[in-house]
């Protein structure tokens, strides 16, 4: 995207934005979540990965607002006595690295692939259009269930456990790339048969100069909206397979974690533990998807409603 | 199917050692080996793949290592369940969805429109298992007016065991049904919208407008008919989802289905039974997609099987 159209996308953003305050609250909350969570060696009370830096005799303590509370511990602790505010902040940046990382390895099989199919022409193109297809088919969610459950059940909970993070990333990553294949193929198609890259060819360029300097830049638009609606589902669709067991364990607390853990106090009448990393984690959620659908109704002209 | 047999069995293989899980780590290798030979589990993995398809192709998967019988009986003896909770959940989305998704495209600039919209990207980004979470903390913790786990009373007709004619196992129902309708609803509910907006603004439904036909025969008639068919392909789309889905909303309820006792098969690593379950849930995933290509077949009979790509 050179100068002059990045300033446009902005500014149509930003016109955007502020015509629907909704979007703006989102981005601010997002971005206060965001720097929380990253932060978080630096401003929670407590280390939950440290086991010396609680005490299971701190269990379940109440939120500050309800009776029996405890100073120290703001949002109450869990059935270990653990902060859960601290818990919810090293959480929420687990969450969101899983979340990004993997839209980041989904953008890097997905990308590559749709500019090749729109670029290069029909044999190729019908080829990964049909492997994407079928992916998409069987539903990413249920892929990753049953890769994680046979890791689980081949290697054991705990190899499960300390692989969580990298095996996440890699099959939430793995499953969703047809989303960025598709939206980058339908793109180029329309690209390529613009005058520019016309009067590129003619001008000798190479082919993969062409991609690079004069279709790539001009389809990054849409490929940001779709890494937005992704990053949302990569964080959901990890929390997901965290509350069955097969994300990330106890002793690396997502957020998804955070709520299986909690899942059985609830008929004990601890609901904090479950309700409130469930809350932020709908409020991440909620902030990405408005911001997804301000960036889409923004940069795509088709959508804007009439 | 039989690529999905392959890749099961390919797992069976990679799988740990299901002796393990039998007999426990403290008996000698000597009885070990035995046993596996008795299984045939130190045949060479062609041979063992050739037998697993040899008894599969005669309805035999193998015997689940945990409960002794034959897998299949295990996971078809828990089909109704899932069947059940699926059943009750689509019909939540569909009489819901189809007005909702209606309205919201014939009266796109009302405040109700705007409402649903709203509702529906909340719907959206609540996880299935917190909106059951939430539902069992309000219902059954809190107000105590509804089950929060199990199925209930069930009455057995044939092989098939139904929660559906009791009132204990209606109310056992109630909560998860809402839960898996939620996660469909607000994507249906948009698709229905896409899909009425895109009819809506044709020119045959402008044409009959014109010539006099009321709104609600145009709206009724002329658009959803064609509306519903990009519906129905891109729902076919939604299985995978949808089973995700109910497995997701069977474990916060312990609701005694497929996919809970899936996730049962995986912590106990009872592998015949995660092959069986996996080889059921692709055949599930076939017959469902034909289903929706033979709706859609019915739905337009422009679309012929071989102009399908």
């Amino acid at each position: 995207m050179n100068g002059e159209q990045a300033r446009t996308a902005y500014a149509s953003v930003r016109a955007f934005a502020l015509d629907r305050p909704g979007s703006m609250i989102a981005a601010l909350l997002l971005g206060a979540v965001a720097f929380a969570a990253f932060a978080a060696p630096l401003i929670a009370p407590q280390n939950p990965f440290d086991l010396a830096s609680y005490d299971v005799l701190d269990a379940n303590v109440p939120p500050l607002w309800l009776t029996g509370s405890d100073p120290r511990f703001l949002l109450g602790t869990d059935s270990q006595g653990r902060d859960l505010l601290s818990a919810i902040l090293y959480g929420t940046r687990i969450s969101l690295t899983v979340g990004v990382l993997a839209v980041g390895i989904q953008a890097a099989i997905g990308v590559p692939l749709g500019l090749i199919g729109g670029y290069v022409g029909v044999r190729v193109d019908s080829l990964i259009a049909r492997v994407a297809d079928v992916q998409l088919s069987l539903s990413t969610l249920i892929l990753a269930i049953i890769a994680l459950a046979l890791v689980r059940a081949g290697l054991g909970g705990e190899t499960l456990g300390r692989l969580a993070v990298p095996l996440l990333v890699l099959v939430i990553g793995i499953a969703e790339w047809p989303y960025f294949a598709r939206t980058a193929r339908a793109a180029t198609l329309v690209e390529s048969a613009k005058d520019h890259v016309r009067a590129a060819r003619a001008l000798g360029a190479s082919d993969a100069g062409i991609v690079r300097r004069h279709i790539l830049p001009n389809i990054l638009s849409p490929l940001i909206v779709v890494a937005t609606t992704q990053i949302a589902g990569a964080i959901m669709a990890e929390a997901a397979l965290s509350f069955l067991g097969l994300g990330l364990p106890v002793t690396q607390p997502s957020l998804g974690t955070l709520i299986r853990s909690g899942y059985d106090l609830i008929f004990a009448g601890v609901w904090w533990v479950t309700v409130l990393p469930g809350l932020t984690l709908v409020g991440v959620l909620v902030a990405v998807n408005v911001l997804g659908d301000t960036l889409r109704d923004a940069l795509d002209p088709r959508l804007t409603p009439r | 199917m039989l690529a999905i047999a392959l890749i099961a069995f390919a797992v069976k293989g990679a799988l740990g050692d299901p002796l393990r899980e039998i007999m426990g780590e403290a008996v000698p290798e000597a009885e070990r080996a035995e046993l596996r030979h008795k299984l045939g589990l130190d045949a060479p993995w062609p041979t063992q793949l050739a037998r697993y398809i040899g008894h599969a192709a005669r309805g035999d998967l193998g015997q689940s290592y945990v409960y002794k019988r034959p897998t299949l009986e295990v996971v078809l003896a828990k089909f109704p369940a899932s069947f059940e909770l699926v059943l009750a959940a689509s019909l939540i989305v569909l009489l819901i969805s189809l007005p909702a998704g209606i309205y919201c495209a014939v009266k796109p600039r009302s405040l109700g429109a705007k409402l649903i919209l709203g509702l529906s990207v909340l719907g959206i980004s609540v996880p299935v298992f917190l909106t059951g979470i939430i539902l069992i903390s309000i219902f059954s913790v809190w107000l105590g007016l509804l089950p929060a786990f199990g199925r209930g009373e069930t009455v057995r007709i044939g092989f098939w065991e139904t929660g559906l004619l009791t009132l204990d196992g209606l109310k056992h129902l109630v909560l998860p049904a809402i839960t898996l309708s939620s996660i469909m609803l607000p994507l249906f509910i948009r698709l229905v919208r896409a899909a009425m907006l895109d009819q809506l603004g044709t020119d045959y439904v402008r044409t009959a407008r014109a010539k006099g036909a009321s709104r609600l025969r145009v709206w009724l008639h002329h658009a959803l008919r064609n509306a519903l068919l990009p519906l129905v392909a891109l729902g076919g789309l939604q299985i995978g989802n949808m089973l995700a889905f109910t497995l997701l909303t069977e474990t916060v309820f312990q609701w005694p289905g497929m996919g809970f006792l899936f996730l049962e098969a995986v912590t106990r690593a009872d592998v015949p039974l995660i092959t069986t379950y996996l080889v059921a849930v692709g055949f599930l995933f076939v017959v469902t997609n034909t289903l929706a290509d033979v709706v859609s077949l019915w739905l337009d009979p422009r679309i012929s099987l071989e102009g399908r790509r």
